[in-house]
Parts: C-alpha cells; structure tokens; sequence
C-alpha cells in the first residue's frame, strides 16, 4: 500500500535528475515554477491539461510523481470530505471540454447527492470528430492524469468503478492507457484502500469499435452495456440512471485531466485564467492548410487571430487565409472577417458555431465551402445510427441536394430546401448528432451565401475546387516540354514539342495530373 | 466470394478465445470485447465463432448480429493481408486525400471497403485518425505515412507485396 511519505519519497528521488536530464536536452524550460517547452510555438500557450505531454515519459509513473501527480488525488483523500471536493470543482467553474461546456461540478453535485449502492465514472475518449486529436494527445502522453483525475471524480461522487472508453483507432493510446493502469494499481494508486483510507478504486478499459454516435454518452453506455450504440431519450439524467441504470459520470479526457491542477492550486487559480465565464484553457488541434499545424492550449478567450496567425503562422504557401472550422461535423465554419472573435463557448456561440472538443481546421482560398459542407454531411449520413427518422433521412436528403449542387445540378430553391431541412433535423433529432449535423450547413450558407448561387446559378465554383465545374486550360506561356501530354492518364493533352499543347475538353477527367506537373504553370483552371 | 472459416487450422485461437470467453462470462457487458477479441484473433467474425459466444454467453444470435454489424470495425469476411488504410479526416480531405484513395483504388484496382483477388491488399476510407498535423496520413496495417502525395503510392505498395 503506498502512503503519503512514500508518495513523498518518490518525487524527491525522481525529480532533481529528470529536471537536470531535461534541461540538458535544451526542449525545456522554466517558466517560474514550471518546466514548459522552449519556443515560439510555446511561448503564447499555457498548458494545464498538456503540462507534462512531451516532457515526461508517459510509461513511467515515476516521471509523474515527479512533477507532483497523484499529490491531488493525495490531497482529496487524506484532508477532504467527498462534499468538498464536488465543492472545489463547482467553485472553479470547470466546464466540460467535450464540447457542449457543461459545468462539471453541476454534474458531479448531481451524482453525489443521489443515493445508490453503485455508481460509475466514466471516461469519454471515443474522440472521434475528424481533425481533432488533443484527446488522443494526453492519453498517450500523460495518461495518469487522467487516471488520477477519474479517481478525485470517483472519490467525489462516490464511485468505486471507473471505465475509460477508448476508440479502437487509437492503438498506441490504449498500450499507454493499459501500461499506467497497470503501474498505478502496482503503486496501490489504484485499487482498495487506497492511502490507507478505505477508498477503493478501479478502471477498466473498454474499447470502441468504429462508432462516432457512441461519443454520446447514452449511445456510449448502451455500447458498453453490449448493445448497439443507439442513443436513449433522455428520460433521466444519466447522473441518476446511467450505466446498468445507476448513477453514472461522464467527463471527456481533457475535462479529468484538467482536475489534477485545479485540486493542487485551487479553484481561484484556474479561474484567474481564461475568461469569466469560461474559465481555465482548451487545448485546440490546429490543423488543415496552416503553416505551423499542431496541438496548442490557450487560455479561453485569446482570439481566432492570435490562434491562427500568431501561433500557427497563418495559411500555407503564402495563400490566402479563407475560414477556420471548430468544432468538426457538429460546428461551423467561421469566415475571416470574423477573425477577432474571442474563443470561448459563449462567443462562438453567438457566431453559430460552437467550441467543440477543440478540432481546428484552417481553410484557404481553395477550399470550396460548398464542398466543406458536403463533406460534414457525408460523414454525418455515414455515422447516424438510425434511430430517429429527421437524422437518419433528414441529414441524407440534405447530402443529396449538396452533392447535385457540388456536380453542378443544382436547382433553383437548393438554398431554402436546405435551410428548411436545417430547421427539421436540428430541431426534431433525438440526440446531439442529428441536432448538430445541419451547422455545417447553416454557417456556410449564413456566410458564403455567394458560393452556394455560383454552383447553382453561374455553375461555377469559385474555389476552382469542384471537378464537375472546372476546366483545365493551357496559357499562352506553355513551352512545348510536353510533360502533360506525358502524365495525362486519358490522353487528352495534343501538341508538338516546342508548340503550344491542347487539352480535348471532350476527354479530360480533370484529375489535375497536367496542373501538378507543368514547370512553367502554363495551366490554369477555370 | 466464399470464405470457409478451417476450424482444424485455427485451433489454438479457438483454445484461447474460449478460455477469453470463460473469463468473461462473470463481467458486466462481455459482448463487445468478446466480439472485438475475436476479430482481432481471427481477422473476421466467423459464423462458427458468433454461434460459439452466442451459446457460452447466452445471448441470442439475431442480438450479437445486430450488434456486429452496427460497428464498422467488424467484418465478417476476411480482409487482405495488408490493410491500407486513407484517412479522410477533414484536415487530410483539405489537404486531398481523396485524390490520394482514388490514386490508390486505381493501382490496385479495387474500390474502398473491397479486397483485391490474391487477398493481398484491402482498402479502408478511414475516419480520422488523429494525426491531422502530419496531413494527408495513409496507413498500411500500423505504419503510418506522412504528408503522402500521388506520386509516394506506388513507392509505398510495393513495400508490401
């Protein structure tokens, strides 16, 4: 059984030479008390759930006793009641990083006050929003903060089981996940009795299998009970009837491992970052056509700007800065001129979108929003479970109309049989799937009403993205290399060495084939 | 295509999945880790396997298939030796990954979700895999390729063949 003086004992051992070894691997730094990493791309982010990722070594629970992991869990147990602990959390106004930004301590409060021989917390990690990966981050980088975190939220609430449900696609995060899960129960970290307490404690993993509806808690409990992941009608609170029908907790990944901080340094240190309302930090995967693409935690309320262009350097290859997409086939697309919108949940909010588990996709001028939307809608056609008639027929009628829009069939009255759809699916579908599937739709035709009547109206596609509207033409400056006629896979491109080639229109597929190869870019589309 | 699942062949699996249904007879919810151990074992879900977790489980057959089928990971024919997969997450789609699957598709001959005839290669449009910093990602089985374009795909099958 581990006790405080060995929990003690171990980071005096630790500490000093892993401190030393990192610094001579010249990747950190101090920022007053805390080891960061060095560089620019740093330098504007403060790290609460990412504090250890890429500084220890996530096999070695050593590493994270070092830097004062399980002390909170420690602190929890030993010096207060379950009550303040729910306390603590609901006074720093943590709110959940999922997505939708409820209150946990709200959430915790709930299932502590409700009286049952059994409870669970659950941990969601079926990250499965395309184009996010601060999930996946954490549990292969630091997963005993999240371990640690779901022991304080099981302590609070009452809980002796935790499950953590995890996405088959993340292999590595389930091998790391399994290694600290082993460690922490060697350590009696996990496990009965723990501190000598009489606090018991487990985690199991449970992996999911291809299933993004199951992100949703009740469809994810249904997949754990060993069901179909179909969400229920939320008849109770899963904080009073959840898993196997008892009280139940579910806090996605980043939202448990930002608990360890808040016990350690308290309520009012978290809620000195961030903004009022939304306190503390979100960690965003900065991805798509931006120069420096990669995960970055930033106090709520730093601007898209500050996001984008001071720590992402902005849109690749010198093109110009078109949208940014939060919150993946649930959220929106925010257009440049929106750009100084602070990023927290109410603010993107007001613009319709929403914040998201954190998923940031940067879009340039060739990104056709027409095409974006289709895209969202076809992974949301794909992944509706079926249950409920607006979302499963609602969301493929909807991918029917963009598709004859992208190919350049769209009909007069495209636009308003969309928004009409929009309005139904979002308003009738049972669960956040179905109610949030029509925002990529809605924000795209709210700010890029302009692109939607090209496609339908002018057949053109202003991005010179979609196939079915383009043509590829040879200029003038063509020298006669002949390279496209060699790389052409139909044989559409004619022409004389030396002499100005021709595309047969008749032919071509527009694959872009000739486009990619020219040297002198003698092609160009129209 | 047929596939016969050979009992006679697979026999230790079969040992050693039963003893993994035994150890789960007594847990909470043992169907979808029983089913994803058997895909991972076997490649597939093989009839002759359902009907065995269906009896030592006690859940009706009709139940444990609406349950494979409603997950994509599970299969009930076998996939080719190498599994490729495309990401067409939105930071890859963004950065054309669904030229790089249709490049793919076209050498191999085959269409996403299908195995070529010598169960070589299978090809998968897969959903993110959260390695969207390094966009467009292909994976083939668990290697992973960064930043692929067209011109990396013939380079990259012919590892595998």
């Amino acid at each position: 059984m581990i006790t405080k003086e060995k929990l003690f004992e171990i980071k005096e051992k630790t500490k000093p030479s892993l401190v030393e070894k990192l610094l001579e691997g010249d990747r950190v730094e101090f920022r007053g008390d805390d080891l960061v990493l060095k560089g620019e791309y740093y330098k504007k982010q403060v790290r609460i759930a990412l504090k250890n990722c890429d500084i220890i070594d996530p096999t070695d629970i050593d590493e994270y006793i070092a830097f004062d992991g399980y002390f909170a869990l420690l602190k929890a147990l030993t010096e207060q009641e379950p009550g303040d602990v729910v306390a603590e959390i609901t006074e720093s106004l943590l709110r959940g990083r999922g997505g939708a930004g409820f209150p946990t301590g709200r959430k915790w409060n709930e299932a502590y006050k409700f009286d049952a021989d059994k409870k669970y917390i659950i941990c969601n990690a079926d990250e499965g929003d395309p184009g996010a990966f601060m999930d996946r981050s954490i549990l292969e980088k630091d997963p005993h903060s999240v371990l640690e975190g779901m022991a304080i939220g099981g302590y609070a609430i009452g809980s002796d089981q935790g499950y953590i449900y995890v996405r088959a696609e993340y292999p590595m995060a389930v091998k790391r996940l399994e290694i600290a899960i082993k460690q922490a129960k060697e350590y009696g970290l996990l496990g009965n009795n723990i501190f000598g307490t009489g606090f018991n404690f487990d985690i199991e993993l449970r992996l999911g299998s291809g299933a993004f509806v199951c992100g949703e808690g009740t469809a994810l409990m249904e997949s754990i009970e060993g069901r179909r992941g179909m969400p229920r009608p939320k008849l109770y609170r899963t904080a009073h009837k959840g898993l196997w029908g008892k009280p139940t907790i579910i806090n996605n990944v980043e939202t448990l491992a930002n608990v360890p901080a808040i016990m350690n340094k308290g309520a009012k240190w978290f809620r000195s970052i961030g903004t009022e309302e939304s306190p503390g930090t979100k960690v965003f995967a900065l991805v798509g056509k931006v120069e420096n693409a990669g995960l970055v935690e930033v106090p709520m309320g730093m601007t898209l700007r500050e996001i984008v262009f001071d720590i992402g350097g902005g849109a690749q290859d010198g093109k110009e800065y078109k949208a940014v997409q939060t919150g993946g086939p649930s959220g929106g697309c925010i257009p440049a001129d929106l750009i100084d919108t602070p990023v927290d949940f109410e603010s993107l909010g007001k613009i319709w979108s929403i914040m998201g588990s954190g998923g940031m996709v940067v879009m340039d001028e060739n990104t056709c929003m027409v095409d974006i939307a289709k895209f969202f809608l076809d992974f949301s056609v794909d992944e509706s479970c079926g249950k409920c008639v607006p979302c499963r027929e609602g969301t493929k009628r909807m991918h029917e109309i963009l598709d004859r829009i992208t190919k350049g069939e769209g009909v007069e009255g495209d636009i308003e049989r969309l928004e009409n759809l929009s309005k139904t699916v979002s308003s009738t579908s049972l669960c956040g799937l179905g109610q949030t599937a029509p925002n990529p739709v809605i924000t795209t035709i709210k700010y890029y009403r302009h692109e939607y009547e090209a496609h339908i109206k002018d057949k053109s596609c202003p991005a010179k993205s979609c196939k079915a509207l383009i043509k590829y033409e040879i200029t003038d400056d063509c020298i006669g290399c002949t390279r496209c006629a060699k790389v052409c896979p139909v044989v559409a491109i004619t022409g004389k060495v030396k002499e100005k080639h021709l595309i047969d229109q008749a032919i071509c597929i527009k694959c872009g084939a000739c486009y990619d190869v020219c040297p002198v870019d003698a092609i160009s589309i129209i | 295509m047929e596939f016969k699942f050979d009992k006679e062949e697979n026999k230790e699996q079969i040992v050693a999945f039963m003893e993994f249904l035994d150890s789960k007879k007594n847990t909470p919810g043992p169907l979808m880790p029983s089913l994803q151990r058997a895909q991972d074992v076997f490649g597939f879900l093989p009839k002759e396997m359902l009907e065995t977790i269906s009896k030592e489980l006690s859940i009706p057959m009709a139940e444990i298939y609406g349950v494979a089928t409603f997950y994509s990971q599970f299969s009930f024919v076998p996939t080719g030796k190498n599994k490729v997969s495309v990401c067409l997450g939105t930071a890859c789609y963004v950065k054309g990954a669904q030229s790089i699957l249709e490049e793919i598709e076209s050498q191999l001959g085959i269409e996403s979700g299908e195995t070529t005839v010598d169960e070589v290669f299978s090809i998968a449009a897969a959903r993110c895999v959260g390695d969207c910093s390094i966009a467009p990602v292909i994976l083939v089985n668990e290697d992973v390729y960064a930043k692929v374009k067209k011109e990396d795909i013939t380079e990259i099958l012919a590892k595998y063949n």
